[in-house]
């Protein structure tokens, strides 16, 4: 086996003048984590608003969730920040364009919104199928007390169901992690771009790729144990989801 | 607001996009997921086999491709398997592996560990009666496996499995990263080469859309009649 | 299927390691004798030494260089066939790709230098370059101080790339440097207005903007960020049997009128796929480095005095 390994090169300074190659790896994980939690804000405002339409007794509410969860399901991630980054600009007119493509951090607005976006329609899903698993009976009691739709899902049906879709939305959220680094090919400097870019100027390939790896496996376990706490801090006790 | 552009590029490099694009997406898709299914089984048998090192394997194996963006998982594999391959014949040099053989390791060991979590959920929601009854007539565990829970758990499962093949389809065009001529690269190149980046995404986009939307249809009509037999 | 009988063919040549060879080659010549295959690396958009035509086939001045060389390969291993396969690569997996064994010899526009020959081998040189931008004449960037606080691309895994980063630190010029997969990328940040320069070779610059919609809106700055620096093709390290043979080839290519009438071939006539000339005649300091074949890293070397 030709490749020669050099576990030290993770010390030796970086052409980009910002330090070490660790130091590298670890601005893009910052990078990946910044992008993450906004694509997934993005995810829970526009998830959630889609998904209480989906069950709202409205036919039209129900057919443009339908409509939306299909548009952004059916096209693959990559395809979709092709068509954010690339094809937006050109179509609107051409001042706007230039503007949008000329803004300084284009590629992590552009990978924001379109995670974001991409993601919103899993967690439209899972609020629906969260806001029909409810007992029939909730619903029924809260007409029966006089309270109005908005406040029947605003004090009895969300609280719920949010506490119910926790473990569904962890993992949604270390998904929403894991596909940043799709944003990489429109440009955005996150930790797997980071780890290539590594292994061209230093050509260590496995060393980049490990560290890359150890720092993914290090968020996922930092995400599924502080949500371990968010969800026994939230529970209600007496509930499946409370224990 | 469209007039500028040139949407005939589309139809010029149809035959490019089609015959050598979309077959290698397509292969790569089919065999992705029967390597997929029948590792993902394996795994899962070995996670619900009782022995705990098997168990532990499986589980760490499961976990950690879970934890890994696709992405990476494509430059590991891509540049790792002729190392695996020199390792496994013993030969003195590393293996050559093209794109497509590649990518297919690749997308079967990932899509894999998906697969195990479904079959493991479909294994294990056959009622306990089955697996005794087969007991009591005298089937060896493995005869057991093949002849009745199997097939009741890849029955049960089916839709979940096909719905995963959809999103394996849709995770195809990240070979993207590599310049790997899939469907989504082929466009690409064409979209470069002329500089018809609008053309050529917008066209990659709705045929997704397209072969997406048609299957899920298909799977939901499955899932309805399957739904209906129970 | 082809692919599985490749497998075949390495896993039998794999356990028939034992059988003695009564020449006792090593390296490329032994993995190509066992093989039958010789796989040449090639690029997508390297005009025109590496580049895809309309059918989507590679042609190029490395490519007919490899060629050669895989020739003279022919010759010295007695072969009555040797399959020549193709393999795609881009500036970012050229060098793994060749260390794993998936190509042979990376024939585009590689730079050869001394951080590279850690890892890899070049042979003669077959061209000279120095990192340029390219930019629109509107937005009147002359030197690499004017590029100061804007966006910049580049194609990841060059050279150039790593030039321009080098710059940006020591001259903390606040640059946004975009990087692309490809050189074809690079310079549609600029068609695009993404970015207001492409850093890349300036040979591959002038191909790009004369093969472009607009010729006449690009200017290529006349400010470089490196010295005139060598191509060469790219081979495995500690591989001296196959580096002579290549070294062998490429000199007495480059020695005889052949190699003239190549290089006019790719940069003085029309190259397909739109027949475009580049119109570019042979420097100086190529034509000392034809005549006196070097695979010398050091960009003063080729200085003619």
């Amino acid at each position: 086996m030709n490749y020669h390994w050099n576990w030290r090169v993770f010390w030796e300074p970086a052409p980009n003048g910002t330090g070490t190659y660790l130091d590298m790896l670890l601005s893009g994980l910052v990078l990946t984590i910044e992008t993450a939690i906004c694509a997934w804000v993005i995810a829970l405002i526009f998830g959630a608003v889609i998904g209480v339409l989906r069950t709202l007794p409205s036919r039209t509410g129900s057919w443009i969730g339908f409509a939306y969860v299909e548009f952004f399901r059916n096209m693959p991630l990559l395809v979709q920040l092709f068509l954010w980054f690339f094809v937006l600009p050109e179509i609107l007119p051409h001042a706007w364009g230039l503007w949008l493509k000329q803004i300084p951090n284009a590629p992590f607005y552009t990978a924001a919104i379109g995670i974001g976006l991409f993601m919103s329609a899993r967690v439209a899903e899972q609020t629906r199928a969260g806001i029909n698993s409810l007992p029939r009976g909730q619903k029924l009691a809260a007409t029966a007390l006089g309270l109005t739709t908005a406040q029947t899902y605003r004090y009895v049906l969300l609280p719920m169901t949010f506490r119910i879709m926790l473990p569904p939305l962890t993992s949604e959220f270390l998904s929403t992690i894991k596909n940043t680094s799709v944003a990489i090919t429109i440009g955005l400097v996150e930790l797997t771009a980071e780890a290539r870019a590594m292994q061209e100027f230093s050509f260590q390939v496995f060393e980049a790729f490990t560290a890359a790896t150890v720092l993914y496996l290090l968020v996922n376990i930092v995400v599924v144990i502080a949500m371990r706490f968010v969800e026994r801090g939230l529970a209600i006790p007496g509930y499946i989801t409370g224990k | 607001m469209f007039a500028s552009f040139d949407f005939d590029v589309i139809r010029r490099s149809l035959g490019y996009l089609f015959f050598d694009g979309m077959t290698f997406t397509l292969t790569l898709t089919s065999l992705a997921t029967l390597g997929g299914i029948v590792f993902g089984t394996l795994i899962a048998l070995m996670r619900l086999s009782g022995y705990w090192l098997l168990g532990r394997i499986a589980g760490l194996y499961v976990d950690l491709m879970r934890s890994l963006p696709l992405v990476l998982v494509i430059f590991w594999f891509y540049f790792l398997v002729p190392y695996i391959g020199q390792w496994l014949t013993g030969s003195s040099r590393p293996v050559r592996v093209g794109a497509f053989a590649s990518s297919l390791v690749t997308f079967t060991l990932f899509e894999a560990a998906y697969f195990s979590e479904i079959m493991r959920a479909g294994i294990q929601s056959i009622s306990k009666g089955q697996p005794a009854a087969a007991q009591a007539l005298g089937l060896t565990y493995s005869q057991t496996m093949r002849y009745v829970v199997l097939p009741q758990a890849f029955r049960n499962m089916l839709p979940v499995l096909l719905t995963q093949t959809i999103v394996l389809f849709q995770d195809t065009s990240l070979v993207y990263v590599l310049s790997i001529p899939d469907f989504l690269g082929a466009a690409s190149k064409v979209a470069q080469r002329d500089g018809r980046l609008v053309e050529m995404y917008l066209f990659a986009a709705v045929v997704y859309f397209a072969i997406s939307c048609v299957a899920s249809f298909g799977v939901r009509r499955l899932q309805a009649r399957i739904a209906f037999v129970h | 299927m082809k692919r599985l009988r490749m497998m075949g063919l390495v896993l039998a040549a794999g356990f028939g390691a034992a059988q003695a060879n009564a020449e006792e080659l090593t390296g490329t010549l032994k993995k190509v004798k066992e093989t039958g295959v010789i796989t040449i690396g090639y690029r997508d958009s390297s005009i025109p030494f590496s580049y895809l035509d309309d059918n989507q086939k590679p042609i190029g001045f490395a490519i007919d260089i490899c060629l050669k060389i895989v020739d003279a390969v022919k010759k010295e291993l007695k072969l009555d066939r040797l399959a020549v396969e193709f393999n795609p690569v881009t500036s970012s997996t050229r060098i793994p790709l060749l260390a794993n064994g998936t190509i042979d010899m990376e024939c585009g526009s590689t730079t050869n230098n001394p951080d590279r020959l850690k890892q890899v081998a070049f042979t003669n040189t077959h061209f000279l370059t120095a990192t340029r931008f390219v930019s629109k004449k509107f937005s009147k960037l002359s030197s690499i101080e004017d590029l100061k606080g804007k966006s910049v691309a580049s194609t990841s895994g060059t050279t150039n790339i790593r030039q321009l980063t080098e710059a940006n630190a020591a001259r903390n010029l606040g640059i946004n440097i975009i990087p692309a997969k490809e050189h074809a990328e690079s310079f549609l940040m600029v068609e695009t207005d993404r970015a207001v320069a492409a850093v890349l070779d300036d040979i591959l610059l002038a191909s790009f903007a004369a093969g472009s919609k607009d010729p006449e809106a690009y200017v290529i700055s006349t400010d470089a960020f490196s010295k005139p620096e060598p191509y060469g093709i790219m081979l495995r390290r500690d591989d001296p049997a196959f580096k002579k043979v290549a070294d062998d080839a490429t000199a007495a290519l480059y020695r005889s009128p052949e190699g003239q009438t190549l290089y006019d071939k790719w940069f003085m006539q029309k190259i397909p796929p739109k027949g475009l000339n580049l119109n570019v005649p042979i420097g100086a300091e190529l034509k000392k480095a034809f005549a006196k074949p070097s695979d010398s890293p050091d960009p003063d070397s080729y200085k003619t005095m």
